[in-house]
């Protein structure tokens, strides 16, 4: 039970973070809006929490400019995919030993 | 915390959900588009390929009775599916209450679009050449690389239909003078498989 309580990401356990994992793992990349309209979140709340998530090393940004209007778009690195995969298993097998 | 834990997975699969939203293609189109397919597939060869000797790699002599035909049963095959693919994943997205059109929608369909275009261009030239029996492999290959390519985007199934979709497309070709039974395969038989398997895995 130790060993699988060390195996949580301490980056995921606050839900905005789980969120944009979430929604970054099955998504080549999003932008700052469509994020924060998915989870429902104001723009210091995400910034914030999207800020942890790239000290971690688990999402990176990409600035670009679209219709001269800038776009930076968010995408999950391939530590924050694996850490993330690590994370759920870890609450999978939490989940099942309870039972 | 065990409820916690359960929230947070009700959450992540709520998210994933939502924010890869072609999730939208419906079990049901695939069926109803599997259905259409078949209806098309045997009026083609009721009307058109029934002598059986355009099914051939040759340049064959298409009358223009038979050229009619072939292009009005393409063409209803193909308004009617779309439109039907159209209505029904517009009402599973508005059930689901997201927007219809977005970033999401636009990449699907560039990437679906893109190949299948490509085909359906190709097979025109070929058909306008006399080549008519190359063609109805062509749309199996071209829709293959198109389902292949939008794969990326949405539900993993699409990426296995695609693959069969092509495998099939190639064993038209070898095996031509079958060529129609290939295609109902591939667009009749597997879309209701797909359909089936989607509304079983996913509930939609």
């Amino acid at each position: 039970m130790k060993d699988l309580l060390n195996e949580l990401d301490k980056a995921f356990e606050n839900r905005v973070r789980l969120g944009i994992m979430s929604a970054l793992v099955v998504n080549d990349f999003l932008d700052f809006n469509a994020l924060k309209e998915l989870l429902g979140v104001t723009d210091g709340n995400l910034a914030s929490h999207m800020k942890s998530l790239e000290k971690s090393g688990y999402v990176n940004f990409k600035k670009e400019f679209l219709d001269r209007k800038p776009n930076t778009k968010y995408f999950a690195t391939d530590a924050g995919k694996e850490a993330f995969r690590k994370h759920i298993n870890a609450i999978e097998q939490l989940l099942n030993k309870g039972e | 915390m065990k409820e916690k834990y359960i929230e947070d997975l009700k959450e992540i699969k709520d998210i994933m959900n939502r924010s890869s939203r072609f999730l939208s293609l419906s079990g049901i189109s695939g069926v109803s588009v599997g259905i259409i397919a078949l209806a098309g597939a045997y009026t083609a060869q009721r009307l058109v390929f029934s002598q059986g000797e355009l099914l051939t790699i040759n340049q064959t002599e298409l009358s223009s009775g038979q050229l009619v035909n072939l292009l009005a049963v393409a063409l209803a095959t193909m308004v009617i599916s779309i439109g039907l693919v159209i209505i029904l994943t517009t009402r599973e997205t508005k059930k689901r209450g997201q927007k219809i059109w977005d970033h999401q929608t636009k990449r699907v369909l560039i990437n679906l679009f893109i190949p299948l275009v490509t085909g359906g261009i190709a097979g025109l030239i070929f058909i306008s050449k006399g080549f008519v029996g190359v063609v109805i492999p062509l749309t199996l290959i071209f829709y293959g690389l198109a389902l292949f390519n939008v794969s990326k985007y949405t539900l993993n199934e699409i990426r296995s239909l695609g693959l069969i979709e092509i495998v099939l497309g190639l064993l038209a070709l070898q095996f031509i003078a079958y060529s129609l039974w290939f295609w109902a395969a591939g667009f009749g038989l597997f879309h209701i498989v797909y359909g089936i398997i989607v509304k079983l895995k996913y509930k939609s």
